[in-house]
């Protein structure tokens, strides 16, 4: 029997979900309000921040300092470019590991997890080493590739928790009509996981968009994504707020607003297979 | 012209076209993200002009950033960049591991013998000078003229602590969120280190001694400490072990320190346009305690070539323009000679217009005042005045900074954070092999 929600109880969990919400998204608030303010204005107390004038001086400045356009575009490219390259990859993949498990799956799924968990600062060097010798610094391929692979282990997982909800007898069926392997994978089992495939697909983008480690350190100039241009209005001698608020700004905007329309896809897809 | 005489032409210019762009030398440039070397980005047209052949593609980042990135790139050789942009801190140290170009070589009109000593002394190694400054700076008092009026008071050019500590009582009025002093509190070799290295240096305190044994264990460290966490607590703002330059520099600019104790380029922010107390700082030296020594720093962020670079040419056209006489004039005639990078030479000190600007003789006078090859009272085996050049030092310095920074926030004591800091030292020497 379902149980009674009262009215009282589902009215105090809605404000806590709210409050819990808004604190979340509090600084990120913040930072888009002080982006509207001058650098002196930026830095007064709270509510005579609010009451200072408004102006978009400094996106105007920050536009005519840098070229955020090359910055946009490069983490769309290496966002995208990794999230697809991950997907070619894993499909194949979470199929075998869901549907033809060996003895090992079990192991090798968490090994793949556990590379997940060493710091990314330990591996430096030898990168570092590897992309210097191909050439590969400062390349937009080179991050891809980098992106494909830190990102593998989370997106093999995620399909593999979906896949595994699709009943093998559906696969079977196919087989028994004449598919072949690449039809049962294309036709049958993608078809079926589209809400799972999107939502990884969804997170990686999000995941290597936001990316801040390797960005950084394997790139320069041309192959920068919007991570080097925010850290590029970093300052601990000299308050730009304004100007590093606007930068934020302009940096989280893109993804923001993905996220906002696909939330529906993306938590739907989270929440596959969730109740048995 | 027939057609055939028409496509030859063509075909000339555009293969002299891209003769040209094939000429073209492009260079990477890494910087910090401050006033001057964004102002610099400002006026490269300058540079094209006089350097139609080099293009220079600029990578600014914060501090610390950087300072990761270009040590990868520049310990692996990856090539990255072509000029760097580091501190004083590092120039020995990579010059000794001959991961510079020398610049001996650049022009004569470059006047290296212009340079300030105490800037100069720090950038070389073994009479190599292995970066050009671009700016210098070192740390003095920035107080408020008015409260220390009100309070019936004067401040000397050059006080002591016990002046400092008399000012920061007769200024603060915690009731109207007025403090007495603004000092660094958070945690980092560059932070609550590098401005506690100084001011201990002012004791008679020293990192080590000549045997390279740590000294925390030590009455001087002791009484440093002592005095340091006696004037913030009394006459500080709250929540200061959160604090470094850019949280003490909004407290300033808003009204809420009377005194401040800090780099000497925040001068040019407490009297700018963003600040509201601008028409009300006065300026004096870092204090003393009479023991000949006071406690302001050395710092200079120079242009350096990595080795690794194949465009030593046209790097070194860069550096000398960028850390010229001209370059100085040149933002004179722009912004104003407040505006100029300050502290590399001394053509500038001597110059009528530049002895009109508020802080520049302040300035001036703490940057002589420091000698980084005799930091303290005591001689030491090291070089750096609120630093100590050896690659040990970054991550020694934190770990003692996180202790004092504690002691400040009151979640350990004095002397457990001493003791910490002398264990912890003296672990990390004697792996490092310095204490056999």
């Amino acid at each position: 029997m379902a149980r009674k929600i009262t009215t009282n109880r589902k009215l105090a969990m809605t404000i806590l979900a709210w409050t819990i919400g808004f604190l979340i998204f509090f600084p990120i608030l913040w930072i888009f309000l002080m982006s509207f303010k001058s650098e002196a204005d930026a830095i007064k107390s709270p509510f005579q921040m609010l009451a200072a004038p408004w102006g978009l001086e400094s996106y105007g400045e920050v536009q005519t300092r840098s070229n955020y356009t090359r910055f946009f575009l490069n983490s769309v490219v290496l966002s995208v470019g990794s999230t697809l390259l991950a997907l070619a990859i894993a499909i194949p993949a979470a199929w075998a590991m869901a549907f033809v498990p060996g003895k090992r799956t079990k192991d090798l799924l968490m090994w793949m997890l556990s590379t997940k968990m060493m710091p990314a600062v330990g591996v430096l060097v030898p990168m570092y080493l590897i992309f210097r010798d191909l050439h590969l610094l400062d390349t937009r391929t080179g991050l891809v590739i980098v992106m494909t692979l830190i990102n593998l282990p989370i997106v093999i997982w995620m399909l593999y928790t979906y896949f595994k909800e699709i009943p093998g007898e559906i696969l079977e069926a196919a087989r028994m009509d004449g598919a072949n392997l690449r039809s049962e994978i294309l036709y049958i089992l993608t078809p079926m996981a589209v809400p799972g495939i999107a939502s990884t697909m969804l997170l990686n983008i999000i995941l290597a968009w936001n990316e801040a480690f390797w960005t950084l350190q394997l790139t320069t100039s041309k192959a920068a994504p919007l991570t080097q241009f925010i850290a590029s209005y970093s300052s601990p001698e000299g308050l730009f707020y304004a100007k590093l608020s606007a930068a934020s700004t302009m940096a989280i905007a893109p993804i923001l607003i993905l996220g906002w329309f696909s939330q529906k896809q993306l938590v739907r897809g989270l929440t596959f297979g969730a109740v048995k | 012209m027939n057609k055939t005489l028409r496509a030859l032409l063509g075909a000339t210019a555009l293969l002299t076209l891209a003769g040209a762009a094939a000429a073209e030398t492009t260079i990477t440039v890494a910087t910090v993200n401050n006033g001057d070397m964004i102002r610099m980005q400002g006026l490269m047209d300058d540079f094209y002009a006089k350097n139609p052949d080099i293009k220079v593609d600029w990578v600014t980042l914060e501090e610390n950033v950087l300072r990761q990135k270009v040590t990868t790139d520049i310990a692996t050789k990856g090539g990255q960049f072509d000029v760097l942009t580091i501190g004083t801190y590092e120039v020995p140290i990579w010059g000794k591991q001959g991961w510079l170009v020398g610049l001996n070589d650049l022009p004569a009109e470059w006047d290296k013998a212009d340079l300030l000593p105490a800037i100069a002394g720090g950038l070389t190694v073994d009479g190599e000078l292995y970066a050009a400054p671009f700016y210098g700076e070192s740390s003095m008092v920035m107080y408020r003229k008015d409260l220390m009026e009100a309070a019936g008071m004067t401040m000397p050019d050059a006080p002591t602590w016990a002046d400092i500590k008399a000012a920061a009582a007769a200024m603060t009025d915690k009731s109207k969120e007025q403090y007495g002093i603004c000092l660094r509190g958070k945690a980092g070799w560059g932070e609550n280190m590098a401005f506690l290295t100084a001011m201990s240096n002012s004791y008679g305190a020293k990192w080590f001694d000549e045997s390279w044994n740590p000294q925390f264990d030590g009455a001087a460290w002791k009484a440093t400490l002592t005095d340091y966490l006696e004037l913030m607590n009394n006459y500080g703002p709250p929540g200061a072990s959160n604090n470094g330059f850019n949280e003490n520099l909004s407290l300033m600019q808003t009204g809420h320190c009377g005194m401040w104790i800090d780099a000497t380029v925040a001068a040019s922010f407490v009297t700018g346009k963003d600040s509201q107390v601008a028409d009300k700082m006065g300026f004096a030296l870092a204090p003393d305690n009479g023991l000949g020594k006071r406690s302001n720093w050395l710092w200079a962020w120079s242009l350096a070539i990595p080795a690794g670079t194949e465009k030593v040419d046209a790097a070194k056209t860069f550096v000398a323009w960028a850390t010229s006489k001209e370059y100085t004039q040149l933002v004179a005639s722009k912004e104003g000679w407040a505006n100029v990078p300050p502290g590399t030479r001394t053509s500038l000190y001597e110059n009528p217009e530049y002895q009109k600007v508020p802080f520049a003789k302040m300035t001036l006078d703490s940057i002589n005042s420091a000698d980084p090859t005799n930091p303290t009272v005591d001689p030491v085996p090291y070089v750096g005045v609120q630093f100590v050049a050896i690659p040990e030092f970054q991550g020694m310095a934190t770990a003692t900074g996180q202790q004092f920074s504690a002691a400040l926030a009151g979640t350990t004591s004095l002397d457990d954070a001493l003791a910490a800091s002398q264990e912890l030292a003296k672990t990390e020497m004697t792996k490092a092999g310095y204490i056999k």
